[in-house]
């Protein structure tokens, strides 16, 4: 069985590899709710019915095959810091964090699949993929299911699909996202007009941590909002095909952005390449948002493609729990900001300054 | 399913009440249920709760205090936290639910993966649900020479169900 520490030393597969149009789709990602037939959900459920629920799951989900080697443990025998480690990496939900007893989660070694047991629901499972691709992710978590229906008996009913403590999940149980990156929008001041129209059609935006969180360093979830009436590769298929109209959106913005307003571009990225080098005080938030502009400023060719992965991973180690992991004890909040500041600073010290936007131009632009 | 006062037509309304702490449960037929003054369902306290608009005081008292046998959940608390308790819950508070469902999702109906162990059933039941649409849309229309040829197709896909049940209980 792999370590905390394994989990922490290595960073996700899908931060480090890039996907299919990984400029502007950070990540994929499918998540399931399943449930017992005979007994309570989680939130209703008492404690004894709670561990018999995991009693049930847990070894289930452990004899998978895709579960080799992996990360298993009860919720109440990790830290708060660890939980929020978890968190941070987009494997369990910050609801699930807060649980009590009877809550386990299970996560392979890349960190692509990660079981939840007792959430909101019995089981929440999910797959994240690297850029767009949310059917590969369908088919990894799909075939977790199937395994698991064998053993398990799932609440299913003949009309509702698959039965879940919130009737807004019922059906397939399913909710693919997909994590994007929109500084174009953002500075050109096109994403409200953007969430606009998403939310319209059926389809949910929400921040970096998922429902009612803000959207920080200009990423955005978007996501499906009904799960039933529809087939899955209906939902998924209808999911692509938005987020496609908004990469491109995105691609026109920055176009826009590099044609029209180059000096507030090379402005923008020149003086975050300068924060994230010289600064000494930097919060979570500024961070993000700097980091943001540096990506973009990979993806405009300021600085080379390889950093990009870089600076996804940064994306997670500045954040609050990964850096008091990283001084392995508990940090206030300003010395939080001097040892954010400082990791930046140490992990981009041989980042050259952004080059000339003309100079650049022209001969890495053709081979985009 | 007939309906209990006219043991004619088939049941289409479904009451259940709690009368000093027993259960009674009504089957009617939508003509019946018209003479009794049943409401709408529509307009019923659970599609209410979520969606936030102010319910009938007198559907709500049954409705509250309607509770899970099996796991003890009530309606009052479903209002509160817009969460069941268990599966057999959407069977007890089922009442209502499809006009809440219809509002928060593309249909009312699940079209995607299912369970190899409910394949058949839900392959049956999506038949039979199919078939009894077209056998009432027939007969409205008079056509009863199609509503002949379709009831005699309910019987036998039931046939089939159950014969297939059979060999597999054995």
């Amino acid at each position: 069985m792999m370590q905390f520490k394994t989990i922490l030393k290595n960073p996700a597969e899908w931060m480090l590899s890039s996907g299919p149009h990984g400029e502007i789709v950070i990540s994929s990602r499918i998540r399931l709710a399943r449930n017992l037939r005979d007994i309570s959900f989680p939130g209703w459920a008492v404690e004894e019915d709670r561990i018999e629920i995991l009693n049930r799951v847990k070894p289930a989900v452990e004899e998978l095959k895709e579960m080799n080697g992996a990360f298993s443990s009860d919720l109440s025998d990790l830290t708060a810091v660890k939980k929020q480690i978890l968190v941070e990496r987009h494997l369990i939900s910050r609801e699930q964090a807060a649980k009590a007893a009877g809550s386990a989660a299970i996560m392979n070694r890349k960190q692509t699949l990660c079981v939840m047991i007792n959430e909101e629901d019995h089981l929440r499972m999910q797959s994240i993929k690297a850029g767009l691709s949310l059917s590969d992710a369908y088919k990894m978590i799909d075939e977790v299911d199937t395994k698991l229906e064998s053993t398990l008996d799932y609440a299913f009913d003949n009309q509702y699909g698959y039965l879940t403590a919130c009737p807004t999940n019922l059906g397939t149980g399913m909710r693919a996202s997909a994590m994007l990156h929109l500084p174009g929008l953002v500075l050109s001041e096109q994403i409200n007009k953007v969430i606009n129209a998403v939310n319209k059609i059926g389809l949910a935006v929400r921040g970096l941590y998922g429902e009612g969180t803000e959207a920080l360093g200009n990423l955005f979830q978007v996501s499906n909002q009904h799960t039933l009436g529809e087939q899955e590769n209906e939902i998924i298929a209808r999911l692509e095909k938005v987020i496609r109209q908004i990469i491109e959106h995105e691609e026109n913005a920055r176009e826009k952005l590099y044609n029209e307003k180059q000096t507030i571009l090379d402005d923008k990225i020149g003086r975050s390449y300068a924060i994230l080098r010289y600064g000494h005080i930097i919060s979570t938030k500024e961070a993000l948002d700097l980091l943001s502009m540096l990506r973009a400023g990979v993806d405009l060719s300021y600085f080379s493609e390889d950093i990009r992965a870089l600076i996804d991973v940064l994306f997670m180690e500045i954040q609050p729990a990964h850096l008091q992991v990283f001084a392995d004890r508990k940090l206030g909040a300003e010395e939080r900001d001097s040892l954010r500041a400082e990791i930046m600073r140490d992990r981009l010290k041989s980042l050259p300054e952004p080059s000339k936007f003309s100079d650049n131009k022209s001969n890495e632009q053709s081979s985009e | 399913m007939n309906c209990d006062v006219c043991q004619e037509n088939d049941a289409t309304v479904y009451l259940t009440q709690i009368v000093k702490g027993k259960m009674q449960k009504v089957n009617l037929c939508e003509e019946c249920a018209k003479q009794k003054g049943v409401t709408d369902p529509t307009g019923f306290a659970l599609a209410d709760a979520l969606l936030g608009i102010d319910s009938d005081e007198k559907t709500n008292v049954s409705a509250d205090s309607l509770k899970c046998e099996s796991c003890g959940f009530s309606h009052t608390e479903f209002k509160k936290t817009g969460r069941f308790g268990c599966s057999e819950c959407y069977t007890v508070f089922g009442f209502g639910l499809e006009s809440l469902v219809k509002a928060m999702h593309k249909g009312t109906r699940h079209l995607g993966k299912v369970p190899s162990r409910y394949q058949v059933t839900k392959k049956y039941n999506d038949q039979i649900t199919e078939l009894k649409d077209r056998l009432r849309t027939a007969i409205e229309g008079e056509n009863f020479e199609e509503a002949a040829k379709l009831r005699d197709e309910i019987k036998l896909a039931e046939a089939d169900y159950m014969a297939s049940n059979e060999s597999e209980l054995k």
